[in-house]
């Protein structure tokens, strides 16, 4: 018989996946590398830490590895997409024709 | 051997060969060079599920990190001396 | 039952790894494809976590650990190939 923690655990893992999966899909269907990149890093990375937080409530005695990953993956994750994304825009790649704004391009110290 | 190691077993076989495909047939340079990481990434993973956790440290550490880094330094600092 | 949930959740995240695998594949521009292996990165951080959970082992955590403190470094280094060229 399973304890309560342990079904917590799992439903976690399963909601953690889950939003990995929307993840993959959305890398699939979006239009422009912007929404990709966009789609690609908030629900990973919403998705590894719910699979990390199940995991803890899996094995307790885990717990300090298992928050140290989330907490480099928390302190990586964002910096390797923000430089992505503002090489990307400095090279030109072109937004979809839904995107209306683009708030980068009137930046007074924009190099040309 | 659990279903879900054998199960997985395949999965990262099939991507290995997908990536080492891309790696030998891409006529960009830099698309081989990540693929070439990508390769790598699996392959530390398959190493991980054959029970070897140091040997997929020491891959994830120099093959996937390390050697994609020189890599894409070397082809930026040779841009422009070779055509292809 | 926790067992059923944990094989559910790793057929998800083997249902991502394809999907993230097909955008690698098929990726118009370079910038597509590494954002695809950043999502790839992550879901085998994922599997490794898995796989740890299913064999009961925790020296395999250390593995996942270096691949949180390594992802960035392709992807920074990348992007700065695609801005100057180093």
């Amino acid at each position: 018989m399973d304890s309560l923690l342990d079904l917590i655990g799992g439903v976690l893992l399963v909601m953690g996946t889950g939003f990995l999966f929307l993840g993959g899909l959305g890398l699939v269907r979006m239009p422009d590398l912007f929404n990709r990149i966009q789609v690609g890093t908030k629900a990973t990375t919403l998705g590894t830490i719910l699979t990390l937080v199940g995991a803890i409530f899996l094995h307790p005695e885990w717990g300090l590895k298992l928050a140290l990953i989330g907490l480099f993956l928390l302190f990586t994750n964002p910096l390797s997409s923000q430089v992505l994304a503002r090489a990307a825009h400095r090279i030109g790649i072109k937004q979809s024709p839904a995107t209306k704004v683009d708030r980068l391009i009137e930046l007074p110290w924009r190099r040309p | 051997m659990s279903p879900l190691l054998t199960i997985m077993t395949l999965l990262l076989s099939i991507a290995m060969i997908g990536g080492a495909w891309v790696a030998i047939r891409s006529f960009s340079l830099p698309m081989a060079i990540l693929a070439a990481g990508l390769v790598s990434l699996l392959a530390s993973v398959m190493f991980l599920i054959l029970a070897a956790p140091d040997v997929a440290m020491t891959e994830a550490a120099i093959g996937s990190g390390l050697t994609t880094f020189l890599f894409f330094f070397v082809l930026g600092r040779v841009k422009g001396g070779e055509d292809d | 039952m926790v067992d059923f949930l944990v094989y559910l959740s790793a057929t998800l995240a083997g249902a991502a790894f394809l999907l993230a695998l097909s955008r690698f594949l098929k990726g118009p521009t370079l910038a597509d494809r590494i954002v695809a292996f950043d999502v790839l990165t992550i879901i085998a951080i994922t599997g490794i976590v898995l796989v740890a959970l299913d064999e009961g082992r925790s020296i395999y955590l250390d593995v996942a650990l270096v691949y949180a403190l390594l992802s960035f470094l392709g992807v920074i280094v990348v992007a700065r190939y695609l801005e100057r060229g180093f």
